[in-house]
């Protein structure tokens, strides 16, 4: 067990509490920076794939792990953004501008959806994201002047002074340190006045408010920056596809996204990382248990929608918390060893609330 | 002057008359207890005064300003904060973290600084820090700064919640029920803290409460409320006696 002794304030705002904290973000970064040398190159577009995941999954995570607005449309502002990159580098725009415009136009479409819905929650929050996300792969089907619709757009490299981004170790960098300022900046937002008003909202908007936060406000800041944050994640997501069709940004995807910040861990910025690590390793498992199944049950088809239902059915029923939520349990258990107690994360009975005031 | 004046207030809802035709004064300094039986619409009047809801007719002036059409969120930049009847806190937060939110209106940054964490971001989270635990200090929350609100019990939540309210620097302080569900001793201590919100900080405080005996230890003046309407206002002696308050609550 440790034991932290505060003298000052700072030392409660900093973002790595203790030094063993900061030697292990340190080696999980030295990781991060060898490994295009260290692995295949199979394994490093695979580890690639899964940054890439992690930041879409941030971006939800921002909206409904921390503001508690859930959203069955993110594949809608993925694909936003992976169009917005596609066809700004077709118009020959220099490297980062379609990214930031990616980003920005993914916002901008967060925005339009987030503005109109400030009033509903929950369910009827989730179906008016899921229309969205119906139109606007409609949009993409039906836009043929720009998308092409369904025949496809090819995405044209990224190059940065001759340097191909779109591929192999380069875009494998670019998308690190995607994710890594993505990571910093949530970090300190969530340690700043906004992402305290965020949390707020999701727990109590009633008390919020009367905190003075401004709920509409605060909202459309969370649609706007998950939007965008998940738009960045498309437009790298554009060059692992390396050609875009409609089909590719469905509902499925939607559901995908909401199942890896809910097996992640919701509330968590660890979440998003570990739950892209799940969604990522979990097709790959089930190619490698194809090989050693009785036909009858391989030949299925929709094994692998089955088993993400299944999973998330799982999570929801028995680790509320996540992966990270079970890692916390195990991390705890071994600090108090021989003293943990199953009660520790048990939550406690809740009372009533004033459900009249929402 | 007075700090809260409530001229002619009513609000409907639907076929029902919830608040009629109530009209009161606060004065700076003082502790104005509001009782009547279940349904009088005590905890509408701070509802209508919070700007949840909507009054129908009448106006609310705060510390001169007319605030009958102001937005709720605005309310709390104004210097009014609240407690809730069946406590709102923010229950997946710390302690700290549930009363640095309600330094949210003396925020002076900007989202892009955030996001950056400035050196301006890092002072107010320091300053608003120093002013959390002036708070803490108060009503003696130390040892649960780092306590997630839901592994509290409920008796130190009533506390927190008046702590986060006390964090935005009120000048009046809403309190709905602050005894309900504790026990004597937890009232008491509550009596005590009211006391010390009143006289250390000199904030003006209107609570809702049933509990007569934290009433006549704290109140300076008691305004009764029955089907909406004001019934008596005067010294808790006085209403305590008042044949009009008796029949309220008993009957005849």
């Amino acid at each position: 067990m440790r034991f932290l002794f505060k003298t000052r304030y700072e030392h409660d705002i900093r973002l790595f509490k203790h030094g063993g904290a900061v030697f292990w973000y340190g080696l999980l970064l030295a990781a991060l920076l060898l490994a295009p040398w260290l692995l295949d190159s199979y394994y490093v577009g695979q580890l690639t794939q899964v940054m890439i995941f992690a930041l879409a999954g941030l971006g939800l995570m921002v909206l409904t792990g921390y503001t508690g607005l859930v959203s069955l449309g993110h594949a809608a502002f993925f694909g936003i953004g992976a169009y917005t990159e596609a066809v700004l580098l077709e118009r020959g725009l220099p490297f980062p501008l379609p990214l930031l415009a990616a980003a920005g136009v993914a916002a901008g479409a967060g925005v339009l959806i987030g503005r109109p819905t400030l009033r509903l929650a929950g369910l009827y929050l989730a179906i008016a994201t899921f229309a969205f996300a119906l139109i606007v792969e409609e949009v993409l089907a039906r836009w043929e002047s720009v998308t092409r619709g369904n025949n496809g757009l090819p995405v044209p490299a990224s190059r940065l002074a001759g340097l191909d981004l779109s591929q192999g170790r380069p875009f494998y960098y670019l998308t690190a340190a995607v994710l890594v300022l993505v990571v910093l900046g949530l970090l300190n937002l969530l340690r700043s006045p906004t992402g305290r008003a965020l949390i707020a909202i999701r727990d109590s908007e009633i008390a919020a408010q009367s905190m003075g936060v401004r709920l509409s406000r605060y909202k459309t800041t969370a649609f706007a920056l998950s939007a965008g944050i998940t738009g960045c994640a498309g437009a790298l997501f554009a060059h692992k596809l390396g050609f875009l069709s409609p089909e590719s940004f469905t509902v499925l995807q939607s559901l995908e996204l909401l199942v890896l910040v809910v097996v992640g861990g919701l509330g968590s910025l660890h979440g998003a990382i570990y739950g892209a690590l799940f969604v990522v390793a979990l097709p790959q498992g089930i190619a490698i248990a194809r090989d050693h199944l009785p036909d009858a049950i391989t030949s299925q088809p929709g094994l692998e929608p089955l088993l993400f239902g299944l999973i998330l059915i799982l999570f929801i029923l028995f680790e509320p918390y996540g992966i990270y939520g079970r890692w916390l349990k195990v991390k705890f258990y071994f600090q108090l060893f021989p003293v943990y107690k199953r009660a520790t994360f048990k939550r406690q009975k809740t009372y009533t609330r004033s459900e009249r005031l929402r | 002057m007075s700090l809260l004046t409530v001229e002619h207030l009513s609000v409907k809802f639907g076929g029902i008359q919830a608040v009629d035709d109530v009209s009161f004064r606060v004065e700076p300094g003082e502790v104005l207890s509001i009782i009547g039986p279940n349904g009088a619409g005590k905890t509408t009047v701070f509802n209508l005064i919070s700007r949840i809801y909507d009054p129908t007719g009448g106006r609310i002036a705060f510390d001169g300003q007319d605030i009958t059409a102001v937005a709720p969120h605005a309310v709390a930049g104004l210097g009014i904060a609240r407690t809730f009847q069946n406590i709102e806190l923010f229950d997946n937060a710390t302690v700290l973290q549930n009363l640095l939110l309600g330094r949210h209106v003396h925020r002076r940054v900007n989202l892009w600084q955030e996001l950056l964490f400035t050196p301006a971001v890092r002072r107010q989270e320091v300053a608003h820090r120093e002013q959390a635990e002036r708070v803490i200090d108060l009503l003696e929350l130390q040892h649960h700064r780092d306590t997630l609100v839901h592994n509290l019990p409920y008796g130190a939540r009533k506390v927190v919640e008046v702590a986060r309210a006390l964090c935005t620097e009120p000048k009046l302080l809403l309190m709905d029920e602050p005894s309900s569900g504790l026990n004597v001793e937890e009232t008491e201590d509550m009596a005590f803290w009211i006391e010390d919100i009143k006289k250390q900080l000199g904030v003006t405080v209107i609570m809702v409460e049933h509990d007569m005996k934290l009433v006549s230890e704290v109140s300076d003046r008691v305004l009764v409320l029955n089907n909406g309407r004001v019934l008596a206002e005067g010294g808790v002696r006085e209403m305590q006696s008042d044949p009009r308050v008796i029949e309220a609550y008993f009957g005849k």
